[in-house]
């Protein structure tokens, strides 16, 4: 669209491309806002206080991470419970080292003390807005910063309604609460789908998971299952 | 329950918190010192859907009959209407209406 980027095209991080950022992600917020609440709701079956539960939210700001960590939370914390959930957490987040990569040429030359702070609002919406943006001939990385703040405040914010729902309700399965994680979790394996021939580690990581979880019980379950599916990915078709 | 052990909750918390802030930074840094050679990327691509996958799966195989027909109304509303909102919101009526049946 315009000429290829040079060294001039550097530098900036105008309030101008952070708004543009913060509009473009609007259509992703109804979403997230579902998501987060049903995160609050969780977290309040599963005894967290508000506190806490916005203190997760607030420094995590991994949706998923968020929900399979809850879900998967031990009775009691040993240090090998502690041990087992941030190996999860680090599993479930790997993909983010793809998306990290993918942003060299929109961070890449800006200085290390902004671009690493802002790092810290990445998420996949912005991410994928800022590809369009960036081949659509948009240099300032502001525009990134502007996308993942929007969200960030959006994830924040909207686990305080889901929290005081959770809390209030009597019996989760009267209400079916107890299933909103797993019919999350169904709802984005259908987006995720590719047909059979790409979507091995789908497969794989099911069939594993729900093989350990008969025979061994505890959270293994996902480790396993996700490492397997990870590697069966390999054998996916492009 | 959570709240039974709130000083392993915080230092669960900002163990997470370190290693998801690392998982954001690490692409960009590494990109220039690394090579993502076609089958690491396959894998990295392959990993958010095994891992769902696999929370769900032992979910479904436990949860017996009501949890199998809340999980196909979800299914089934996200792919007719790729929403994922209404897809969990169907697939919670359906376990609440199995409740009150007595599933």
């Amino acid at each position: 669209m315009t000429s290829p980027p040079t060294a001039s095209d550097h530098a900036r991080w105008t309030f101008a491309a952070f708004r543009h950022g913060a509009i473009d992600i609007l259509p992703f917020v109804p979403g997230l806002a579902g998501f987060a609440m049903a995160y609050g709701t969780v977290a309040a079956r599963k005894g967290m206080t508000l506190f806490e539960t916005l203190l997760m939210s607030g420094t995590i700001f991994a949706g998923v991470v968020q929900m399979v960590v809850l879900d998967s939370w031990p009775e009691t914390l040993t240090a090998g419970a502690i041990v087992g959930i941030v190996a999860l957490t680090a599993l479930v987040n790997a993909r983010y080292i793809m998306i990290g990569a993918t942003l060299r040429p929109l961070l890449g030359g800006q200085q290390p003390g902004r671009v690493y702070p802002a790092l810290f609002f990445l998420v996949e919406p912005p991410w994928l807005m800022s590809l369009r943006y960036y081949s659509n001939g948009g240099r300032d990385p502001a525009y990134l910063l502007g996308g993942g703040m929007t969200l960030y405040v959006v994830w924040v914010t909207t686990a305080i309604p889901g929290f005081l729902a959770g809390a209030a309700v009597g019996n989760p399965k009267a209400f079916g609460i107890d299933l909103i994680v797993p019919a999350f979790f169904v709802a984005m394996t259908v987006s995720l789908w590719r047909g059979p021939r790409r979507s091995w580690g789908l497969v794989v990581g099911a069939l594993v998971a729900a093989l350990t979880e008969y025979l061994f019980g505890g959270l293994w379950y996902l480790i396993v299952g996700a490492v397997a599916g990870c590697i069966a990915g390999v054998f996916n078709d492009d | 329950m959570i709240e039974k052990d709130a000083f392993g909750f915080f230092v669960t918390l900002g163990l997470m918190a370190i290693v998801v802030y690392v998982t954001r930074i690490a692409g960009y840094w590494l990109i220039g010192r690394l090579v993502i050679g076609p089958r690491l990327r396959r894998m990295l691509d392959a990993l958010p859907g095994a891992i769902i996958a696999a929370t769900v799966a032992p979910a479904l195989v436990q949860g017996g009959l009501r949890a199998a027909l809340a999980m196909a109304a979800t299914a089934g509303v996200m792919i007719v209407i790729r929403k994922d909102f209404f897809a969990v919101l169907a697939g919670v009526a359906v376990a609440a209406a199995a409740f009150a049946w007595g599933l």
